[in-house]
């Protein structure tokens, strides 16, 4: 009698401990169902926005930043033309980052961006970004990346400064990745 | 049923059949000691690298190891005290009391406790060898926070990885076990309401292991995947984010934290009435104040991260959720403290650690308050304060509280008293020290010491070098328990049944040393005693 509700009960809590096994790996699409309705972590839509909030009726104004990082193991040089700018809230802009390949054969990179602070995120709407497709160039070769977005006018009151940062990580089909779990190389 | 498992044919070697004996036993008293001596080796294991880290920063500058091996060592002390010494130890202390304590014969699944020890030598087997390979051991502390541990880790963090599945492994078989025990085989009449807390808080602690030990398996696969199969659950640039790691691994880690501590509060809470020779104080409201704590501990992972750039409507949320818990601890503390108001008290080594652990514990909870807090929290994060709130809960707490629970039953298991006079030697040596060598970090991590770092700034020379004293010191206390365990193993005074002449419960009632059969029979209990 005792030996059949001990296999009852081992069971049941070994499908708990499987449970929340499954658990651990089902946080990761909830993370991102939850970073996307907050914009807490500052990630931005992947794809483009469309043009149906753009008004150029607001007389508001807030500051950009814009900053740029490289991944380890891409030999690229990237920043901002523009360090800074000013814009009206519901107006289209554009603006360029600056890249060059360093190395003598061809890289590509993808650009991941983040914006701060994290709840602006959803706000600030790219139209068109270097950041939607990987950039490939050759070597040696530099070029000036696009970004055209505008800030949408629901943005929050209380926010006057973002910063929209990108960091440029190596990608496959280039000759120099990022080895993971090699050591690190300095 | 199991009973025969041990009688190995006698014509083998002695060495063989010595080997065979401990390897196939099923017996609940030996799998105990067997945890228990694990623990104790790598609790010195541990305790060697600790020495290695206090040698380092004996001084300003860098002058034995290099950084690199500095983290090293810093990020195996860690995980060895946490999975190799704490939880063992705790898992063996379970072993040999929970079936006494509830009357039953051994553990509900004896095979499945002989495996999951068995696991446990190789987990820690693989993990050290990683400080003998190329490219050196884990260096990312043992947090092992992406991407540390996943784009920058060294080779041997595979190994690292399958070790801390094996560790996972054994514990939730532990856990599964001892739930089905207490469930199962208590004595008749035992209610659940009538079960010592030692047993109440292992229960709870039980549940705690099975239900955030697969998130940590969980963590370290995608660990893994990330490394070698190319999916990116924390790498940027292919979607993922490193901050989810945090996330991931504090839904583990602060429920870890008091996988940690709550047998200790229920060690506390056998040994305290045994030596004010009173009841204790508040039986039901201890019991509800640990399930709170355990049902707390699930909603405030997000206190480690303050500094991760969280909202602040989520710093708020952690930061009171994480007050709230001071209030069952509380409780637990003012029972601990109404237990023995007017009692007739005496102090025998294991009262003095367990008095000991109640007011040291409760220091280092009070600077957890201080951490809950978010504004002081910008300028605690990473300093050495944290690292002395942690080893502030963690040594005088587990482990004084592992001692004082070693120092209780050691006469129920091997039939000697202990030398009383050496045992306060070592709690008075050991209470110093561990105050010597922590307490100073408070005032180096207020003042911005940071931790993990091998060098500082000549202004906290002082305090560094009195911590590196303590330190020192607190090793040889615990070789001095190391020889006085032995000691009385080997003999001394013959210890009666009760031990103690305020004990109650039913390891009590078998003779000192228990014999390796007991409670065959189910034991009958008084109707009329209860809480």
């Amino acid at each position: 009698m005792n030996r059949q509700r001990n296999g009852k009960h081992t069971l049941l809590l070994v499908g708990l401990a499987a449970g929340m096994f499954a658990f651990a790996f089902s946080l990761v699409p909830l993370y991102n169902i939850f970073c996307e309705i907050t914009g807490l972590n500052g990630k931005t839509s992947t794809t483009p926005s469309t043009l149906a909030d753009v008004n150029n009726e607001s007389s508001r104004h807030v500051t950009l930043h814009f900053m740029a990082k490289v991944g380890r193991g891409l030999p690229w040089d990237v920043r901002p033309v523009q360090e800074q700018l000013t814009v009206r809230v519901g107006e289209m802009q554009t603006t360029h980052y600056y890249a060059r390949n360093r190395a003598d054969n061809v890289t590509a990179g993808q650009a991941v961006p983040s914006v701060a602070p994290g709840r602006a995120a959803q706000y600030l709407k790219k139209v068109e970004c270097f950041c939607f497709t990987r950039q490939e160039l050759s070597a040696g070769q530099e070029t000036n990346m696009p970004v055209r977005f505008f800030v949408s006018p629901d943005l929050p009151e209380d926010i006057n400064t973002l910063s929209l940062s990108y960091t440029v990580f190596p990608q496959q089909g280039s000759d120099v990745v990022a080895q993971t779990g090699g050591m690190p190389d300095e | 049923m199991s009973a025969h498992a041990e009688s190995v044919p006698s014509q083998r070697h002695p060495l063989v059949a010595f080997a065979l004996r401990w390897l196939l036993t099923t017996n609940h008293k030996e799998i105990g000691s067997l945890y228990l001596w694990l623990s104790f080796g790598l609790f010195f294991i541990g305790g060697l690298m600790a020495m290695g880290i206090r040698l380092e920063l004996f001084r300003p500058g860098i002058e034995f190891f290099d950084p690199e091996f500095y983290n090293q060592l810093l990020t195996l002390h860690g995980l060895i005290m946490v999975f190799g010494a704490v939880m063992p130890a705790f898992v063996g202390l379970a072993n040999w009391m929970v079936p006494l304590m509830i009357g039953a014969p051994d553990m509900a699944l004896p095979r499945m406790n002989n495996f999951s020890f068995w696991i446990l030598p190789f987990a820690f087997a693989l993990l050290i060898s990683s400080l003998f390979m190329d490219g050196g051991a884990p260096n990312f502390g043992w947090t092992f926070y992406a991407p540390l541990s996943t784009t920058y880790g060294p080779p041997s963090t595979d190994f690292f990885i399958l070790g801390v599945h094996l560790m996972g492994i054994s514990s939730i078989m532990g856990a599964i076990n001892i739930i089905v025990t207490i469930a199962n085989m208590r004595a008749p009449g035992m209610t659940l309401m009538r079960m010592p807390l030692f047993v109440w808080t292992w229960l709870i602690t039980a549940f705690l292991l099975i239900m955030v030990m697969p998130v940590l398996a969980g963590v370290v696969t995608m660990m893994l995947t990330d490394r070698h199969f190319g999916t990116s659950f924390f790498e940027a640039s292919g979607g993922g984010d490193p901050v989810m790691f945090q996330h991931i691994f504090w839904f583990f880690g602060h429920p870890e934290v008091y996988i940690m501590i709550l047998p200790g509060f229920g060690i506390a809470s056998q040994i305290i009435p045994t030596f004010s020779r009173k009841k204790l104080f508040g039986y039901h409201s201890m019991v509800y104040a640990t399930a709170s704590i355990a049902i707390l501990s699930f909603i405030v992972w997000g206190h480690h991260m303050f500094t991760t750039g969280m909202p602040l409507v989520a710093e708020l949320f952690f930061m009171f959720a994480t007050m709230l818990i001071a209030v069952p601890t509380g409780v637990k503390v003012f029972n601990w403290v109404a237990t023995m108001w007017r009692g007739s008290i005496t102090f025998e080594t294991p009262m003095l650690f367990a008095v000991g652990f109640v007011m040291m514990f409760t220091i280092g909870g009070f600077s957890g308050l201080m951490l809950a807090l978010v504004p002081p929290d910008v300028q605690y994060h990473d300093t050495m304060f944290v690292v002395a709130h942690f080893h502030y809960v963690l040594y005088p707490g587990a482990i004084f509280g592992t001692m004082a629970a070693v120092y209780y039953w050691l006469p129920k298991w091997c039939g000697h008293m202990y030398d009383e006079r050496l045992g306060k030697l070592h709690f008075w040596t050991a209470t110093f020290a561990v105050n010597l060598t922590f307490f100073p970090m408070h005032f180096t991590g207020l003042a911005g010491m940071p931790r993990r770092i091998p060098d500082y700034s000549l202004q906290f020379a002082d305090f560094n070098m009195l911590s590196s004293i303590g330190a020192g010191l607190l090793g040889l206390t615990q070789i001095l328990f190391l020889f006085i365990v032995i000691k009385t193993i080997r003999g001394g005074k013959e210890a009666s049944a009760r031990v103690w002449e305020g004990a109650e419960g039913l390891e009590w009632t078998v003779p000192s040393p228990a014999p390796h059969h007991t409670f065959e029979e189910p034991p009958v209990l008084d109707p009329e005693a209860s809480h």
